[in-house]
């Protein structure tokens, strides 16, 4: 242990203490820092005291605001409730017709379907409602169970092919390879006969055949031409859209043994006045008809 | 302790591994335990084959330094590594490689990594070292160090691969299974024992202040482990255990372990670090005596409290809500009296920034600190929390304080080390040095900076509401605008890394003996126009 002594660089009397060369010197505590930290002790008394904060056998002291986040969280969302629920009676009055007929009601309706859509839809039909594989698009014009805005309320409502619910949308396209019902060779000619129908390459010699095979088993649904039915949830194959895919494998393997896509019934879980606000988004996304 | 003692308890550990394995009901479990034979049998060969002890016992034991420093920097690259993988993966999510390397078991491994192997392996060295030196006794306990050393490294690689396959108690900082957990607290004891004996035995009067900040480490790293790592197994031949507590209590008791792993041993571990390195590569004494008591006792008083910001808005009641903030608060000036007493210590040797670039790297290391300490009390406040809870933001704080502090101040230490317990005259390169020190200074710049833009943005766009009142973006929409800032925090994760492969290169080079042919940092500006 060394003496003190002065430091010849800042003139400030050491310790006295060493360890290993290190020494210290014997400043005060900077003024600045002490008052900070007193002002940041003060602080959290004064916030002790006007928030809840000293547990007791009992609770906990509750302070001088009276505070509880539980009790902001409600006021909060009253507040949100009680903005919306004027509009909300009103969607609840109208019907999706009416709602559309009315700037303010179409503005809300679409702000909450919007909103609703991203949490709901989006995870099947993209957020952009773009679709996928399997999954409609929405921002088109083909709709397989109709696009008037109480078509789609009746779709989102009741679901597709979900069995719960027992109004919910039904087709089913018999699996005519899996089944047994047609020869491989009248599937492959009736893929080539509906890839004709909306203008794809084919192979010519098989239309003859194909165009048999079609009407014997596919127009009954799809109609002559193949423009589909919405009655039937029967898709238009005369157009560019492709729920499955457009080659002819994809084609000849939907006949073979179609794949047959699930929407749930929201109607139950969402409440009516959700549905319809959804029925109004998705329907002015563009196609709606 | 003699040879028959420690080479039983070896075959002992031998043993119990052996019968752990014969019983074992799950893989993982049999892995270990095998793994643990393999180390107690190298053990026992070791002690066998060793000659009786040539050490001179009146010198300082460096053994366990001069591996613990090549261990820092060793799991230091891996920790950083693993860090930009995880970084890649949020950005590219195909880069998930199940099951082994998905996010969920990378990000552990990533987070145990640099905090328990590289940020645990530097606070075992430099205590052992500064232990010694500061109060003029050998290591207490002889072996005892060893055990110590090659005990966290089996803890490391336990917890590591039990990670990847699979293995986790679901507690953040904390996923070890049981038996792991049990062997930790056995190696951390050890640890205590020897750290507290060598201060028992000093020749010194006082104890020096980092020894204060290392055994307040070490002490309450311990019961912090201890209490949150207490779980049921469900089987003693079984990796699965259920945590003792459920429900807000549980959360409670993992924050007050999990927010005082960074006040512990990333705060006061790395302080006790910066007390001894700082005035050593200055030159300087330590700037205040006083300072280093009030804010050494109310550091550690306050820290322990400040666990429930974790847990704003959630199941905590209010009043302990309010209590983390207030202490949090509190604890801003406590924190910032060692970021004063190190760069104070400066005073008299400001010049030594401009020519010694590991004066730089600790000078970073002190603003970082102090900027992630005022960070840390700010985002406690319930409004600020408000928003920044669960975002990115918090992950640009943990790692400004991370890579700025723990980091630069372990890398100043591991450079003042090398040289001295390898009797080397010199770094085989100061100017690798100062290379290191852009790399790194780069990376956590670009780190923070766009941690803070993506975590605000994300805290935003999660609360806007349109004028009727819903909710403006879907969580996927937030997810797909952190892109481009997920690349970017790639980008200067690789920056960090890079750092410490130069780091790597000059370590080994001045292990070698090598020393590097170039300029004097200081000649060249010195020299008058």
């Amino acid at each position: 242990m060394s003496e003190k002594e002065i430091d010849s660089v800042t003139n400030v009397e050491t310790t006295g203490h060493e360890w290993d060369g290190i020494k210290e010197l014997n400043n005060p505590l900077p003024r600045w820092w002490l008052w900070v930290f007193y002002a940041c002790i003060v602080y959290a008394i004064g916030y002790c005291i006007y928030y809840p904060a000293i547990p007791l056998i009992e609770g906990a002291t509750q302070g001088l605001a009276g505070y509880s986040s539980r009790t902001e969280l409600h006021q909060e969302m009253a507040t949100i409730e009680a903005g919306r629920t004027e509009m909300l009676e009103r969607i609840r009055q109208a019907d999706v017709a009416e709602i559309q007929a009315d700037p303010e009601l179409t503005r809300f309706a679409t702000a909450g379907g919007a909103s609703a859509f991203k949490v709901y839809c989006s995870q099947c039909h993209g957020s952009g409602a773009q679709g996928a594989s399997g999954y409609p698009n929405l921002n088109d014009d083909d709709w397989l169970w109709g696009g008037s805005i109480e078509q789609i309320a009746q779709t989102i409502r009741h679901g597709v092919r979900y069995e719960e619910d027992g109004d919910t949308r039904y087709s089913e396209m018999p699996a005519f390879g899996r089944d047994q019902l047609l020869p491989r060779a009248d599937i492959l000619a009736a893929a080539h006969y509906v890839r004709a129908l909306s203008g794809l390459e084919h192979d010519q010699g098989a239309m003859d055949e194909g165009a048999r095979v079609f009407a014997e088993n596919c127009a009954a649904c799809h109609g002559e031409n193949g423009h589909g039915n919405k009655e039937l949830g029967a898709p238009n194959l005369a157009d560019a859209l492709w729920l499955y895919g457009d080659t002819h494998q994809d084609i000849v393997s939907q006949i073979n043994n179609p794949k047959h896509g699930v929407m749930p019934a929201w109607g139950d879980r969402l409440g009516d006045a959700l549905v319809k606000q959804l029925a109004v988004y998705v329907h002015g996304l563009g196609g709606g008809e | 302790m003699s040879k028959a003692i420690e080479l039983s308890l070896a075959t002992f550990a031998a043993l119990l591994a052996l019968f752990m394995a014969a019983g074992a009901e799950d893989a993982v479990y049999e892995f270990h335990a095998y793994l643990f034979f393999i180390v107690a049998v190298l053990t026992a060969f070791w002690l066998i084959g060793r000659e009786t002890a040539t050490d001179d016992l009146d010198s300082y034991m460096d053994g366990p330094v001069r591996l613990g420093v090549l261990a820092t920097v060793f799991w230091g690259v891996v920790g950083f590594l693993v860090g930009v993988v995880a970084a890649a993966q949020l950005a590219w999510p195909d880069l998930n490689i199940e099951p082994w390397f998905n996010f969920g078991r990378i990000r552990p491994l990533h987070t145990s990594a640099v905090v328990f192997a590289f940020g645990g392996n530097a606070l075992l060295c430099t205590s052992f070292y500064v232990v010694q030196r500061t109060c003029r006794a050998r290591l207490f306990g002889g072996d005892l160090a060893w055990f110590v050393f090659w005990g966290y490294q089996t803890f490391i690689v336990l917890a590591a691969t039990g990670y990847l396959l699979g293995n986790s108690q679901s507690k953040e900082y904390a996923e070890p299974e049981w038996y792991i957990d049990l062997w930790l607290t056995i190696v951390w004891v050890a640890y205590l024992l020897v750290f507290l004996g060598t201060i028992l035995k000093r020749k010194e009067p006082h104890i020096y202040v980092a020894n204060w900040f290392y055994l307040s480490f070490i002490v309450t790293v311990a019961m912090l482990h201890v209490v949150n790592a207490l779980a049921i197994p469900v089987s003693l031949t079984g990796s699965k255990s259920y945590s003792l507590f459920s429900g807000v209590q549980d959360a409670l008791t993992q924050w007050w372990y999990g927010h005082n792993a960074v006040g512990f041993f990333l705060t006061a571990g790395f302080l006790g670090m910066m007390y001894y390195f700082v005035p050593k590569q200055a030159e300087r004494p330590v700037y205040s005596y006083r300072l280093s008591i009030v804010h050494f006792w109310s550091l550690i008083f306050l820290y322990i409290w400040a666990g429930p910001h974790h847990l704003h808005y959630t199941a905590l009641p209010d009043w302990a809500q309010t209590l983390g903030m207030v202490f949090s608060v509190m604890l801003w000036m406590p924190s910032w009296g060692g970021m004063i007493n190190g760069l104070m210590t400066l005073s008299g040797a400001w010049d030594k920034i401009r020519t010694d670039p590991i004066i730089r790297m600790m000078v970073m290391a002190l603003a970082f600190y102090g900027m992630s300490t005022f960070e840390g009390p700010m985002m406690s406040i319930k409004s600020v929390n408000a928003l920044s809870h669960y975002t990115d933001w918090t992950i640009g704080h943990v790692h400004s304080g991370a890579l700025g502090w723990v980091g630069m101040i372990s890398f100043g230490a591991v450079y003042f080390l090398v040289p001295r317990l390898y009797g080397r005259p010199r770094l085989y390169s100061l100017r690798m040095v100062n290379w290191h020190f852009w790399l790194a200074t780069l990376g956590i710049a670009v780190y923070a900076g766009v941690m803070w833009v993506s975590g605000i943005m994300q805290g935003l766009m999660w609360r806007e509401y349109d004028p009727e009142g819903f909710l403006v973006y879907s969580f996927a929409e937030t997810v797909d605008a952190m892109h481009p800032f997920y690349v970017a925090r790639m980008l200067a994760g690789l920056l960090y890394l890079s750092g410490g492969l130069v780091m790597v290169y000059n370590v080994a080079m001045t292990v070698l003996g090598r020393e590097r042919a170039e300029q004097p940092i200081a000649a060249v500006s010195t020299q008058p126009a």
